[in-house]
């Protein structure tokens, strides 16, 4: 499946179906971020149901610590 | 005068907009790599005055990215509160710069936030930044989150009554992460991050409200991404900090680390649960007798035994280096400092 990720198309296993299946996918399941989806800002609680489809468009924001 | 005739030019400042940044005060948390690139650029625009506060001194390895700091702020030590307002009035004469060597606790963020338009977040840790986030929204203050790692950065505008709270962003503090471990960090990852910090400081004190950028924007450099997205729905009505019935939390003595990890330097900062301030020269005698090299300058002493060294500052904190771990740092510093 092919989604839209900060700007850049990512090709992703099609065995990813949720978002936070795929921030699992790329370690950030850990992290502390911020997801949108087809410009909706997604709760965190949600992230474990919201189903990721061929072509969405997400913007996934990491918040880090240093400075 | 001539000195800011390029940014009165500058039509969204112009002449007025440099007047009122003439009166304006800024507190800065941190003076680190985005600490040093903020206040300069704050203080060659012409800011009426600017707080620092930062707990560390300068080091070598510091000097790649922290632009204020040169080979002999590290030589001897200088805490970098001193050496960044010895540098910036250098730089600017006319702005009037406050130092102070501390690690911030929310007594003495109350002191600090005293007459001030705006903060801005130079820090390198979350539990500091949850406490300017919850003095910011009691005082009606708005701040300015930055922060960087690797090549990679994000900043947001966090306007107290409008915008979500950090608190809101983030429902916990964030542990761990590449923060400080092995990530390293590269100046233009820094400097990005200063930029979008210092026009939304210029913008806010000029008070042109409408032209914040409103969005929370990430980037990596390395990877040539960068993302802006619109979070302002991600304000809750029930949030501690700035919801319906704020309690703070982060102000909270309960909510204070008394030990820290320093960021990927191998550190371990102690701070005495009541505050007190060390007679260093009193420390170099008692210390001199001890299997070790004792160094003083006015602000602090360096104690090295061993693999280990230990740096006590005047307002109270010890830096105990060579180590992760905390409990033998504190065994350290219990066996010298009682
Ligand atoms: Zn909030």
């Amino acid at each position: 499946m092919k989604l839209h990720i900060n700007g850049d198309m990512v090709e992703v296993p099609d065995t990813i179906t949720t978002v936070s299946g795929l921030l699992e996918h790329f370690e950030l399941n850990n992290k502390v971020v911020m997801v949108e989806r087809n410009e909706d800002i997604l709760d965190k609680e949600t992230l474990s149901e919201t189903k990721v489809e061929d072509g969405d468009k997400l913007e996934i924001v990491q918040f880090v610590g240093g400075g | 005068m001539d000195r800011y005739s390029r940014q009165t030019l500058f039509a969204p400042i112009g002449k007025e907009g440099q007047q009122k940044l003439r009166e304006k005060h800024v507190l800065m948390i941190g003076a680190g790599a985005l600490g040093t690139g903020n206040a300069e650029a704050l203080v060659r625009a012409g800011v009426g005055k600017l707080t620092i506060a930062d707990r560390d001194y300068v080091e070598w390895s510091n000097l790649q990215r922290q632009q204020l700091y040169s080979e002999e702020d590290a030589e001897n030590r200088i805490p970098k509160a001193i050496a960044a307002k010895t540098r910036l009035s250098l730089i600017n004469s006319q702005v009037e710069i406050e130092a102070h060597v501390l690690d911030i606790t929310p007594q003495e963020m109350e002191q600090l936030v005293n007459n001030v338009d705006l903060i801005i977040d130079a820090t390198d840790n979350f539990d500091t930044r949850l406490m300017i986030n919850d003095i910011a929204q009691k005082h009606n203050i708005p701040w300015i989150y930055g922060a960087c790692v690797s090549s990679y950065g994000i900043s947001y505008t966090i306007v107290p009554g409008d915008t979500p709270c950090l608190n809101c962003l983030l429902e916990t503090v964030p542990l761990g992460g590449a923060t400080c471990d092995t990530a390293g960090i590269i100046s233009p990852a820094v400097q990005m991050v200063v930029a979008y910090q210092t026009v939304e400081a210029l913008k806010i004190l000029v008070e042109d409200w409408s032209s914040l950028r409103r969005k929370l924007v990430s980037f990596d450099l390395w990877v040539n991404q960068q993302t802006a997205i619109d979070i302002s729905k991600a304000k809750k009505e029930d949030c501690l900090s700035c919801g319906k019935n704020p309690t703070y939390p982060f102000l909270s003595y309960e909510n204070q680390t008394k030990t820290a990890i320093l960021c990927g330097r191998d550190t371990v900062q102690i701070r005495p649960s009541v505050s007190q301030t060390r007679n260093l020269d009193q420390l170099e005698k008692m210390l001199s007798g001890q299997n070790g090299t004792v160094e003083k300058n006015p602000y602090l002493l360096s104690f090295t035994t061993g693999e280990q060294r230990l740096v006590i500052f005047k307002d109270g904190r010890v830096l105990v280096h060579g180590t992760k771990d905390i409990t033998e740092a504190k065994t350290l510093y219990h066996r010298y400092l009682g």
